[in-house]
């Protein structure tokens, strides 16, 4: 049986996209099949950040409203061959969404994969509220800042609100994936803590992902960062985070960047 | 000569529920009009400055009966501000505008102003009909997340966990939140000027008790994040912390 996970925030920007890609490459390279499904219809970036833009026939929308079959939709990655994308459409807009059409292909892509992952856009509108409408869990990315944290919060509600999971009246699993957290300013006491963060939300933590230029590097040569560095921090953070989702038990660290004696002598261009 | 365009103002419109009397006159009006006088004779000035409404339900009046029973309310120096219960079409611009969805409130200090033995009759026509259902509070066991609004017009609001940034406790009765407080309360927000608000750890945007109101700017620092009370003294919202901390003890001591 398939897992649905929304990846959202209410925020944009925090690194949903980046986020949702990360995650759905490591867990297709523990041998699962996942598909990353783009809900940014519209404004959408997840076939960029996939490396697939050029490979783009037909997308969510067309399949949701019966244009299109699933199969001819799905994109499968080229590096790791159990893991999938459906595209958004770019010259719609999220009013073309409906919620019939996406419960119908939700459906569907729960028979064949192991995770379906949607990547859900930024705001509380319909585009995020249909992301997030049959999920079975979700993934809320928040930065360690106040206006962040304070979307996030907002977004928890509507989890515990708006979707079929809870007006069935059952339990929401909501985690949260701290990005973007840089433990300089932390202990500056320039952004919030991860305590802090922690304490506000009171939600699980699912991972902390440090600030790193891999994850901007990796989206423009469009890979996931877990693919095209596999070795680096915030990659490691990500599988960490993977395992978590696959329930196993993972000490949480900060993943920093592994430096040698020569890089820490001459700094990063010398590596 | 030049024109200057003036900028439009935007005007703001605001709903605000407030406390009236109602008064029921009964058949009829010319006897229950003698009845309210020697009522009025053993409490002279009861209605001077307070809202009244005249509730006319039942009573089927015709336009001109109405203007009669306003001009001799007049007389006794009752000023209606609004009609219950009275069919549209007998009212015109010239009368009280016609109020409805009122709700019955909690008792009206009637029996100190009505002196030692009011005729029943009369204190009939002044106290509202049944009493009301007791307050029931409403106890939320779940963080109150950001952007959520919790209205609740009957009594106490009791929240297990915290209330966040952007999130908004509106009760009639008293506010306790033993999580933290971060986003805003009201409380006695139908008129109960005797609600308060407590909360565990007190770092909230806006605290309002009876429709006096702080914003936390203008909150003392050394209240934030400690647990406080708020509650009304006269016209200022007074907040002060639940627990002596730690350097105040010591101050204690020492003295």
């Amino acid at each position: 049986m398939a897992e649905v996970l929304v990846v959202t925030s209410g925020k944009g920007g925090v690194g949903k996209t980046t986020s949702t890609a990360a995650l759905g490459a490591a867990l297709a390279q523990t041998g699962q099949s996942v598909v990353v499904v783009d809900f940014d219809v519209g404004l959408r970036n997840l076939d960029l950040v996939m490396g697939a833009e050029r490979r783009v026939v037909y997308d969510l929308i067309n399949v949701a409203q019966g244009d299109a079959k699933l199969s001819q939709a799905l994109i499968r990655d080229k590096r790791v061959e159990t893991l999938y994308l459906l595209a958004a459409s770019q010259t719609r807009d999220k009013d073309a969404l409906t919620e019939e059409g996406v419960r119908r292909c939700i459906d569907e892509l729960r028979e064949k994969f192991d995770w379906v992952i949607c990547d859900s856009p930024a705001g509380i509108e319909r585009g995020a509220t249909l992301a997030m409408r049959y999920a079975d869990l979700a993934v809320v990315v928040t930065n360690p800042e106040v206006s962040s944290v304070r979307d996030s919060d907002r977004i928890i509600g509507l989890l515990d609100s708006k979707t079929v999971k809870a007006e069935r009246g059952e339990r929401m699993e909501k985690l949260l994936l701290l990005t973007r957290y840089n433990q300089v300013r932390a202990g500056r006491g320039d952004m919030l803590s991860i305590d802090d963060v922690l304490e506000i939300l009171s939600i699980p933590l699912l991972g902390i992902i440090p600030e790193s230029e891999e994850v901007l590097r990796a989206s423009n040569v469009g890979a996931p960062v877990t693919i095209s560095n596999p070795s680096s921090a915030p990659a490691r953070a990500y599988n960490d985070a993977a395992r978590r989702l696959n329930r196993e038990v993972v000490s949480m660290t900060i993943p920093t960047e592994r430096k040698t004696l020569f890089t820490k002598l001459f700094g990063r261009r010398a590596a | 000569m030049t024109i200057v365009a003036r900028p439009r103002h935007a005007f703001r419109f605001r709903g605000r529920s407030f406390l009236a009397l109602a008064l029921k006159p009964e058949m009829p009006v010319a006897g229950w009009l003698a009845e309210l006088d020697q009522w009025l004779a053993r409490s002279p000035g009861f209605f001077t400055g307070k809202p009244l409404i005249l509730d006319l339900a039942g009573l089927e009046m015709k336009r001109a009966d109405i203007v009669a029973l306003l001009a001799e309310l007049g007389t006794r120096e009752i000023r209606i501000m609004g009609i219950e219960g009275a069919e549209p079409a007998q009212l015109d611009a010239t009368l009280p505008p016609l109020l409805a969805g009122g709700r019955t409130a909690g008792s009206v200090e009637v029996a100190d102003a009505v002196g030692p033995r009011p005729s029943p009759a009369v204190k009939a026509t002044i106290t509202p009909p049944p009493p009301p259902p007791p307050a029931q509070s409403l106890l939320v066991e779940a963080p109150v997340r950001s952007g959520t609004a919790i209205n609740h017009p009957d009594g106490d609001v009791v929240i297990l966990g915290s209330v966040a940034s952007g999130a908004e406790i509106i009760a009639a009765g008293s506010i306790h939140v033993y999580g933290a407080l971060r986003g805003r309360a009201l409380a006695g927000a139908y008129g109960n000027a005797g609600a308060r608000i407590f909360c565990r750890r007190f770092e909230a945007e806006l605290i309002a008790i009876g429709g006096y109101y702080k914003v936390t700017d203008e909150l003392e620092l050394r209240l934030r994040q400690k647990p406080v009370q708020a509650w009304l003294e006269g016209e200022e919202l007074k907040i002060a912390m639940l627990e002596r901390d730690e350097e105040e003890a010591g101050k204690w001591r020492k003295s």
